[in-house]
């Protein structure tokens, strides 16, 4: 440690807190204020818990909440697609360097891009129903996004698509810290694949397994708006409405800013309660060695 | 292991493959079927690329006879009429003005202040340290009402100022996160020797441990900038003038605008993915790296 004058460590702390204040610190207290007034351009009187009751009342939140808990059904397909793909990854099958290029690809493109052209191939004429009809699937063709049935489960495909390579990427690099000795006496005590996938690496896992389980979940809940933006606008009708969204049109398409607020302190209640496993985890992946 | 090291380590020292595999002759099945599996995994992957790369390349009339085809007849109107339709370079503008001034200033602010959680003895800094990281998860959408209403009372919004001061707050939780944990890694003693040297504060902070730490500079800009340059939220909501639109923006309003004509649509889709595009392709193990370590940052 530096021996500095007493007051010298909050001068470079300064500029930093004073922008998170700005950006974290006023709007986090402001939402709670927000949500229990009745708003009309920039302020209101008092109301108490009534935007919480209309909110609750509302049909429409109802449907965002439920939306965003079928979503959660991504988090194990996330896990698993993550783990065997890593360990094939690991296993360096011949071009595993290209593979995993390719894999992690999808997380870089811009969501917006993504959302177009998933909407476009997934449209009732479009590549993928015509891709089922050349492999004699075509009963299978519908309008995916089109579909108040099916539209919810394809944006989940589409954000699947999207954040498969993150896992690979954050399995494979805990794989490679991994002791092979474990891994080679299996082997030489002659386990199968399958026996050394479930008995040796899944448990070697487990730590990333949960610290990956809890980021996906934080994302299914708060961080799939430009998805479904783009995509649906929460339709048709509100067959993909989710929390964020709901947040967004209240606030800037319907004017009531209490009541989108009242959901933004849900939501943040949501996070808060979520990062406690979080951090538990994280500290527990650092000291593994996970960058 | 780090990802890097991964990268260098030789092939043998991880599986026995090498080793295992040298004196069989007959092709084993199992590598067949994990060879199957990934190249599934990695078509499904590419097929959007593939429809966004050959469509634009296409007439309205042969992509109604065929969506997914190479064309028989290469086609360029497409790229033009796109660029007619989008005000792409504007877009494009915009996006690196808005990246490079939040980028800019979260990092030499996260910098100042890492320097004192990592270095300097103060009252709460584990208290403050760990609001730091919760702030990391917490989603914009939260922040967002308070922060354009204050915007519009300031007469901020749809100007680079409002939405550059947001954009880099944003990024400042994982900036001071990151850069702490690196500056901690930088022994002592080649700061205790310019301190003899009669080095300040400040000297030692930009002559010792930003140049020693280039490294986690450049994952952190890359993903920094990612998140910015990807944002479609903030953008739509703090910049709504026309002329303010960001390339996350543009596009979506230019997607729903050419619905219809798909193939204008993916070149210009094409034609904003190119340079990420790029970056990645030279710059993958800086995104994988700041990826991984940023875990909750989207």
């Amino acid at each position: 440690m530096l021996r500095t004058k007493p007051w010298t460590p909050y001068l470079y702390l300064a500029p930093v807190s004073l922008l998170m204040l700005f950006v974290f610190g006023y709007p986090l207290a402001a939402i709670f204020d927000f949500s229990m007034r009745r708003i009309r351009g920039a302020s209101g009187p008092f109301i108490g818990l009534e935007n919480y009751r209309q909110i609750f009342k509302d049909d429409v939140f109802q449907q965002a909440i439920l939306h965003n808990a079928q979503l959660l059904l991504a988090v194990p397909i996330l896990v698993l697609v993550g783990i065997v793909l890593a360990v094939l990854l690991y296993e360096r099958v011949a071009g595993w360097r290209v593979y995993r290029t390719i894999l992690f690809a999808p997380f870089i493109i811009a969501i917006p891009v993504i959302g177009v052209v998933f909407s476009n191939m997934l449209s009732l004429n479009g590549a993928v129903n015509e891709l089922l009809r050349a492999i004699g699937l075509g009963f299978l063709a519908l309008d995916w996004l089109g579909s108040a049935q099916m539209a919810l489960w394809s944006v989940m495909a589409i954000i699947i698509w999207h954040e498969m390579g993150f896992g690979v990427v954050l399995f494979l690099a805990r794989l490679l810290s991994l002791n092979e000795e474990i891994q080679e006496a299996a082997r030489i005590d002659g386990a199968g694949w399958w026996q050394r996938l479930w008995y040796v690496t899944i448990p070697q896992l487990k730590d990333v397994t949960e610290f990956y389980a809890v980021v996906s979940v934080i994302t299914m809940l708060a961080w799939v708006f430009p998805f479904v933006y783009v995509m649906t606008r929460g339709g048709p009708g509100n067959a993909t409405q989710v929390m964020e969204l709901y947040i967004f049109n209240f606030a800037f398409r319907n004017s009531l800013p209490g009541i989108a607020s009242a959901v933004a302190v849900i939501l943040f209640l949501i996070t808060l309660a979520l990062m406690i496993p979080l951090f538990q985890l994280r500290a527990r992946a650092e000291m593994e060695g996970i960058e | 292991m780090s990802v890097r090291e991964m990268q260098a380590a030789p092939l043998e020292s991880v599986t026995g493959v090498a080793r295992a595999g040298a004196p069989r002759r007959r092709i084993d099945l199992s590598v067949v079927v994990k060879q199957l599996v990934l190249l599934l995994a990695a078509m499904t992957v590419l097929l959007p690329a593939y429809f966004m790369v050959i469509t634009p390349l296409k007439t309205q009339e042969a992509y109604a006879l065929s969506k997914l085809g190479f064309p028989t007849q290469i086609y360029l109107g497409n790229f033009e009429t796109a660029l007619r339709g989008g005000r792409f370079f504007l877009w494009f503008g915009n996006s690196i003005i808005l990246s490079v001034g939040a980028v800019a200033l979260s990092t030499f602010f996260a910098a100042l202040g890492a320097f004192a959680t990592s270095r300097m003895n103060f009252r709460g800094r584990n208290v403050l340290l760990s609001v730091i990281s919760s702030l990391m998860v917490i989603p914009p959408v939260v922040m967002l009402i308070p922060l354009f209403l204050l915007l519009t009372r300031l007469k901020m919004t749809s100007t680079y100022p409002g939405a550059i001061l947001v954009y880099a707050g944003m990024l400042a939780p994982f900036s001071v996160y990151l850069l702490n944990n690196f500056f901690r890694t930088i022994p002592h003693e080649i700061i205790e020797s310019a301190l003899m040297d009669g080095a300040s504060p400040f000297d030692i902070l930009f002559r010792i441990m930003l140049p020693l730490s280039s490294p986690a500079m450049m994952t952190l800009i890359t993903v920094n900038m990612l998140w910015v340059w990807n944002d479609l939220l903030i953008a739509l909501v703090l910049l709504p003038e026309d002329g303010m639109r960001t390339l996350m923006v543009g596009i979506t309003v230019f997607g729903s605008r050419y619905n219809a004509d798909v193939p204008v649509s993916m070149a210009g889709m094409l034609m904003a993915s190119v340079p990420i595009f790029l970056i990645y392709l030279f710059g993958q193990r800086y995104f994988i790296r700041g990826l991984v370590a940023g875990a909750i940052k989207g």
